[in-house]
């Protein structure tokens, strides 16, 4: 039988506030163990949530990015339940009127074609602590300093068909949020978590399969690893007549697979009811404008831009705005240099495989963007030539210089266009190699395009690399052909 | 709507109250008679009317994102029954 | 001295008649001789309060007293007070050394009272008699078999005896009024929203409020000023002026609409109570007010809607106590499962667990309709009544309690304990501010006149109050058990 794969992803994206949802502790990653953690967060006796501007602002601009439907009034619930690292033995939430309604989410798969993925939701929660289960004779240690960090959960309908469409539509979130400056989006920090939710159904069927939610996937990698382990195992246990449970399971990255997380409990019942502690957070349409004339460009604008204005392939304009800090860097490289094609081309080009060859991201580049473009000047005006400008970046990117002129003024890369020193570069040339031009004037003339790659490669050596290859050829064929 | 035994064990469940026998059925009676009491709500006509959450028409007012808390570890955790290197200490999480 | 009011205390300060330490240092001292009959103060503070008398004293001489400076009060032990046991009246906070301050400990502290303790309650402010507390039971200085009512029954008691001159009692479901009334004083419970909950343990969020209970209106109203106003750490708290609510309580009361809701009168009202809130009427219409009849339809939902949401709120408040960053922990827990369940079991009295229990039944999946949000319609319908009412008087009276205090172990049934609040519970529903004023006996207890007004009127209220203690001497009336012992 043919199978139908259907995914849905529930994701949680820490939002980048300095303090929490609703404390004034901070948020930074990786304190001392509770110490971030104020009266607030601990739940203490007596104390009440005050919400974030910040997170509110966030969330609202998640909503327009996705061009979701931002309703007037939200409302905060309690999602009831006991568990050590969730201090007031319930999670602020939003159950029933979340802040950002329906919107839809545009993915690009690996063949250029784009997908919309419908958004159902997402609200605004706040996260819980870590439990620490290293050996505390026995205990498990219990850390708080992330209880209270502002979560917005968003939750996808089941949309995606493939593990493919549904890395596109989580790394599609991430762009998002990193271009709206949200979210780090972090995920080896847990800056972004995932759920997956995963069924299979007979192609052609029109009702859904029961489904699997699989937590703790939280790379674009295990994505992809643990839905096609979830589907495998789901089609073998339906072609060996069995059922699939609905169940929550765990995604091993060890083992990469699946296990089921059922304990001894019976179902969770989370009775969630409105918080009495917070009242209805109402947005005027004055608020969500400002927000809304404020928004960066975001990655599908982008994408377009680069392809429409400055016509760049589909795929270099996707490349290029796949995050927010390429498409910086690239943008203020064809700004300095005013070529868009020269720009693209050492972005992916030098300036990746460096980056690639020592682990870097572009944010961390040696060679600024500003850097980069005033050495693509040189290169258009014809100052240097294409070697020498590899000569150039890589001292750039060794620390060597403050700008490309000063080491091409420094290491006298200046490429030599005065035809009277070339000349005098061909006649010693010619005047050192009698044997090769006597061949060369004896070859048949079809054959004398390749022979005269010696002599070009002879004249470039002795300009050290400064001569003008185009200019060195003609004269050169001007001079043995005569 | 009446109230049974199972009724009473799942809540102390899901609330996290250890309760005797003896004791739920005590509960049981109780609970059973509050809820009647409270059953007279079933008999008005609430049709149509929004459900009230807070006294005061008001809204949410939000707090400027500033990090205005500083460490208090020490203090907050003198009241704790069990902490060891800065962690609250509880009896082993199996995941 | 223990039995003048606050502004006549204030008087005497001024005066230099005695200092606030000697104040303080008497009141300790019959504290001391008396509370072992009464048991209304769980915790004595008895170094910060003489510190506190003593920097009073000196601000005073500095010229710097304002009109709460050096008096003596204390807080019902639901006010997280720094470095002081808080313990809510329960077992599961008898190690809770509060970290912090509550906003209205703060303010008070601020405003220059000296606090000499914290006052006994009904286990996490749940009941009317105060019999459930994990500290005992209080009793009324008027009969000492008889209940002080509850849940702010040490406040209340300790204010009637003379050994404090007024007290904070917070009130969810008539916690200040129906205490206030069974032991003969002045209680407040302000406007939802006036007050900040910030530090106050949480019985029921979107009902609970503090407020002062006192000798007199006037007292209330010092006290209240020095309470309410804006908390950022409180988002439930309103940013509204705090107006001088002494300014208006002199006002004549010639014009004043009294309504008495014809539900408030009914079946189950004690016909002493009765008799002493019709002489109350008769008082404020030889004072110029006018009274006619009005109804507030839905009063007897209001104890089932509020049995609903109270608990449901409670249930979900109380799930922090779970014995791992503060509070009772039991011994030797097996797993986690086991440190929840008997941490809890043995941290709670019985009518805590009956309403954690009755809450989280309601809540639960299948029932969340039919209970809760039934109730908070219902809650609408009951705001509705009062909004209405108001439309046509300026205030509402009637008695605070259908009995006067009740004997000590006399309702064993809990339902029937919770019926008592049949007249107050309404009030917290639509969370519209009501006072209880003293307004005669049934034999040796007193009874409780209730005064209502609609969102944000106390200084209407605190006006209407002390007109009718300017023309009565109810509210002068002391126990003899704190004559005879003093």
């Amino acid at each position: 039988m043919q199978w139908e794969t259907v995914i849905g992803l529930e994701v949680h994206v820490q939002l980048a506030t300095r303090s929490k949802i609703f404390s004034g502790a901070s948020t930074a990653f990786g304190a001392e163990p509770n110490t971030q953690a104020c009266a607030v967060d601990l739940g203490l006796p007596g104390v009440l949530p005050v919400l974030n501007e910040a997170a509110v602002a966030m969330a609202v601009k998640f909503g327009l990015a996705i061009h979701a439907e931002i309703p007037e009034v939200s409302v905060f619930d309690r999602k009831n339940y006991f568990y050590p690292d969730l201090p007031k033995g319930y999670q602020t939430s939003q159950m029933y009127q979340p802040i950002v309604g329906a919107g839809i989410v545009e993915i690009t798969l690996e063949d250029g074609t784009t997908k919309p993925i419908r958004v159902h939701h997402a609200h605004l929660e706040e996260d819980a602590g870590k439990s620490l289960h290293e050996d505390f004779h026995g205990m498990t240690g219990v850390d708080l300093n992330r209880a209270g960090t502002p979560l917005l959960e968003i939750v996808s309908e089941p949309d995606m068909r493939s593990a493919k469409e549904a890395a596109a539509y989580l790394k599609a979130i991430h762009s998002i949020v990193t271009y709206l400056g949200i979210s780090d989006g972090n995920m080896a920090e847990g800056s972004m978590r995932c759920d997956v939710n995963v069924s299979v159904r007979p192609q052609g069927q029109e009702a859904f399969g029961t489904r699997a939610e699989i937590k703790n996937v939280n790379s674009f990698r295990f994505v992809e690893r643990a839905i096609a382990f979830e589907v495998e195992r789901q089609i073998e246990l339906l072609e060996d007549g069995g059922k699939v449970v609905q169940e929550t399971r765990l995604f091993d990255p060890e083992r990469d697979e699946t296990r089921s997380m059922r304990t001894k409990e019976e179902a969770n019942d989370y009775r969630y009811f409105p918080c009495p502690d917070l009242l209805p957070v109402v947005l005027d349409q004055a608020y969500i404008d400002h927000l809304r004339d404020n928004l960066p460009e975001l990655p599908a604008e982008k994408r377009a831009r680069f392809e429409n204005e400055l016509g760049l392939s589909a795929y270099d304009a996707s490349v290029l705005s796949a995050t927010r800090e390429m498409a910086d860097y690239f943008d203020e490289v064809k700004d300095v240099c005013g070529d868009a094609k020269q720009a693209a081309n050492w972005v992916q080009g030098e300036l990746s495989g460096a980056l690639n060859r020592e682990g870097l991201s572009i944010k961390d580049s040696p060679v600024s963007a500003r850097q980069l473009g005033e050495l693509l000047v040189r290169v258009i005006d014809d100052t240097i030539n294409g070697k020498a400008a590899k000569q150039v970046f890589q001292a750039l990117w060794n620390g060597q210089g403050a700008s490309a002129d000063d080491i091409i003024e420094a290491q006298g890369l200046k490429q030599v266009t005065d035809s009277g020193a070339i000349e005098a570069m061909i006649d010693q040339v010619i005047a050192d190699s009698p044997a090769q031009v006597a061949q060369y004037r004896d070859a048949e003339p079809d054959k004398r395009g390749k022979m005269i790659g010696y002599f070009v490669g002879q004249v470039m050596k002795a300009s050290r690399g400064t001569a003008n290859p185009q200019q060195v050829n003609a004269l050169l064929k001007e001079k043995l052909d005569a | 709507m009446a109230l049974e035994h199972a009724d009473v064990q799942r809540a102390a469940h899901l609330a996290r109250l250890g309760l005797t026998d003896n004791e739920a059925a005590r509960y049981v009676d109780d609970l059973g008679r509050i809820l009647e009491m409270v059953d007279l709500l079933q008999g008005l006509d609430t049709e149509g009317v929004a459900p009230l959450a807070h006294p005061l028409d008001v809204t949410q007012r939000l707090r400027a994102d500033e990090v205005t808390e500083s460490d208090q570890r020490a203090r907050f955790q003198r009241c704790a029954p069990a902490v060891e290197n800065g962690l609250y200490l509880v009896p082993r999480v199996v995941e | 001295m223990h039995d003048k009011t606050l502004a006549e205390l204030t008087r005497s300060l001024e005066a230099g008649e005695f200092s606030s330490r000697e104040l303080t240092q008497h009141l300790l001292g019959r504290i001391d001789r008396l509370d072992g009959k009464l048991n209304s103060f769980i915790t004595v503070t008895y170094d910060q309060a003489l510190a506190a008398a003593e920097a009073a004293d000196k601000a005073r001489a500095a010229g710097e007293a304002g009109p709460l400076t050096g008096l003596p009060l204390a807080l019902k032990d639901i006010f997280c007070t720094q470095g002081v046991k808080t313990t809510a009246g329960s077992r599961m906070l008898d190690n809770f050394i509060s970290p912090y301050d509550a906003t209205i400990v703060e303010k008070l502290e601020a405003a220059g009272t000296v606090s000499l303790g914290k006052t006994n309650m009904d286990e996490f402010a749940m009941g009317s008699s105060n019999e459930n507390s994990h500290y005992g039971a209080v009793k009324n200085p008027w009969d000492l078999d008889a209940v002080p009512g509850g849940s702010s029954g040490g406040s209340a008691a300790a204010v009637a005896s003379g050994l404090v001159p007024a007290a904070i009692g917070t009130d969810t479901g008539g916690s200040i009024r129906q205490p206030a009334a069974f032991c003969g004083i002045t209680g407040l419970k302000p406007t939802y929203g006036r007050v900040s909950r910030y530090g106050m343990i949480a019985y029921a969020s979107s009902l609970d409020q503090a407020g002062p209970m006192a000798r007199s209106a006037e007292d209330c109203a010092l006290l209240l000023g020095a309470m309410a106003g804006h908390d950022l750490r409180d988002s439930t708290c309103v940013a509204r002026g705090v107006p001088d609510y002494t300014e208006e309580l002199d006002t004549p009361l010639a014009g004043l609409k009294i309504g008495l809701p014809r539900e408030y009168f009914g079946d189950g009202l004690d016909p002493q109570v009765e008799a002493a809130i019709r002489e109350a009427i008769k008082v404020f219409e030889s004072l110029g007010a006018s009274v006619r009849e009005v109804s507030l339809p839905h009063t007897h939902y209001a104890i089932p809607a509020y049995y609903v949401i109270a608990p449901a709120e409670a249930s979900s408040n109380l799930s922090r106590f779970d014995g791992v960053r503060f509070g009772h922990r039991c011994d030797n827990p097996a797993d986690l499962i086991d440190l929840y369940k008997r941490s809890r079991a043995e941290g709670f009295g019985d009518e805590v667990k009956r309403r954690i229990l009755i809450g989280t039944h309601t809540l639960s999946e299948g029932f969340f309709d039919a209970y809760y949000k039934k109730a908070q319609q219902v809650r609408r319908l009951i705001r509705q009544d009062f909004l209405d009412a108001f439309e046509e008087v300026d205030v509402l009276m009637g008695p605070a309690s259908p009995t006067p205090a009740f004997d000590l172990g006399a309702k064993k049934d809990p339902v029937s304990m919770y019926l008592q609040d049949i007249y107050t519970i309404a009030i917290n529903l639509a969370g519209i501010p009501g006072m209880s004023v003293p307004a005669g006996f049934a034999g040796s207890r007193p009874i409780g006149l209730q005064i209502l007004g609609s969102h944000f009127t106390e200084a209407r209220l605190l006006n209407v109050a002390h007109q009718f203690q300017q023309a009565t001497d109810w509210h002068r009336q002391r126990p003899a058990f704190a004559e005879e012992n003093a």
